[in-house]
């Protein structure tokens, strides 16, 4: 390894442990995963702990997407233009397993899966899912954009 | 109740049905604005609040295979005196149409859209009678029962 590929792994790695541990998140919420994403975000189980404790209501602002609760074909467009409005770098989280497969709505109404519109990062299935799930979640998520090429 | 309101539009009641407090009635389509009108404005009556308008498909229902496909169903609620009722009107698929009652509910105006939207039965002059739920770009109605269950009309995605 020379010194130059040396300080740009070294680079990316300090990079990467910042950006983890700063996750702005942009909360698309839909339906019921709602009250669970609450619960999760207070204090008792506290996402703050793994730096993604401020939610930012613009997703230009924002770092991660994540989807919480069922897309109806009707709400498609909107969360599409959601996405393409975030600034890279940008990941998103399929909160519930409504916006993993579409779970047990299988009808006209709703999208069989987020990751049918746009890409997916983390899938954290349940109905809703528990707090534990969540930040499990979080963390895959965080190891994700640790491990990542940084680009900047 | 339902025995003022036979006596009032006689053979505009086509039958009449109560179990346990709960009272309903068949009217025809012709007598249908008469009976809401007589059901708000009848003071021992006085059903002030239309609570919903919704529908039911009857295609292929056991026991009524000949008989009309749709019912439209009016749930009415007085607030003075604490009771409600049931009216319902049959349609056939092929004259799927019922006035409308929005000049006597104004909130009738957003429950026809619905049916509307979901079975496809029009309200005749109703002021707007576009979806409500779905988008326009929708074919079909479908809570109807010949509406096929996996069919997807995906705005955006892949289509299916």
């Amino acid at each position: 390894m020379g010194v130059g590929a040396f300080f740009t792994s070294k680079l990316d790695e300090a990079i990467g442990w910042a950006r983890k541990y700063s996750i702005f998140q942009y909360p698309f919420v839909t339906a019921c995963c709602g009250m669970e994403y609450m619960a999760t975000a207070c204090s008792h189980y506290d996402v703050d702990r793994f730096g993604a404790g401020l939610p930012r209501f613009s997703p230009r602002q924002a770092d991660v997407l994540f989807v919480v609760g069922t897309i109806s074909h009707k709400m498609a467009p909107v969360l599409k233009r959601i996405y393409d409005q975030m600034c890279e770098p940008k990941w998103v989280v399929a909160f519930g397993v409504c916006t993993c497969t579409g779970g047990f709505y299988d009808n006209y109404a709703t999208v069989q899966g987020i990751d049918t519109i746009i890409p997916v990062d983390v899938y954290i299935p349940g109905c809703p899912p528990r707090p534990e799930s969540v930040i499990d979640g979080l963390m895959k998520l965080q190891d994700k954009i640790a491990a990542g090429t940084q680009r900047f | 109740m339902l025995a003022r309101l036979s006596e009032h539009l006689g053979p505009g009641v086509v039958d009449t049905h109560a179990y346990r407090g709960d009272h309903s009635a068949v009217i025809r389509r012709e007598a249908l604005i008469a009976a809401l009108t007589f059901c708000r404005d009848d003071p021992a009556l006085k059903f002030d609040m239309l609570i919903d308008v919704t529908a039911v498909d009857y295609l292929k229902y056991p026991g009524r295979e000949d008989g009309p496909r749709f019912d439209v169903v009016y749930h009415l609620y007085s607030i003075p005196h604490n009771h409600r009722v049931r009216l319902k009107v049959a349609v056939e698929q092929d004259d799927a149409h019922v006035p409308t009652a929005t000049s006597l509910w104004p909130i009738a105006n957003w429950l026809e859209r619905e049916v509307w939207d979901m079975y496809g039965i029009r309200f005749d002059g109703h002021p707007d009678l576009r979806r409500l739920l779905l988008y326009e770009e929708f074919v079909g109605h479908p809570l109807r029962k010949d509406y096929p269950i996996n069919r997807r009309q995906p705005l955006i995605g892949p289509r299916v």
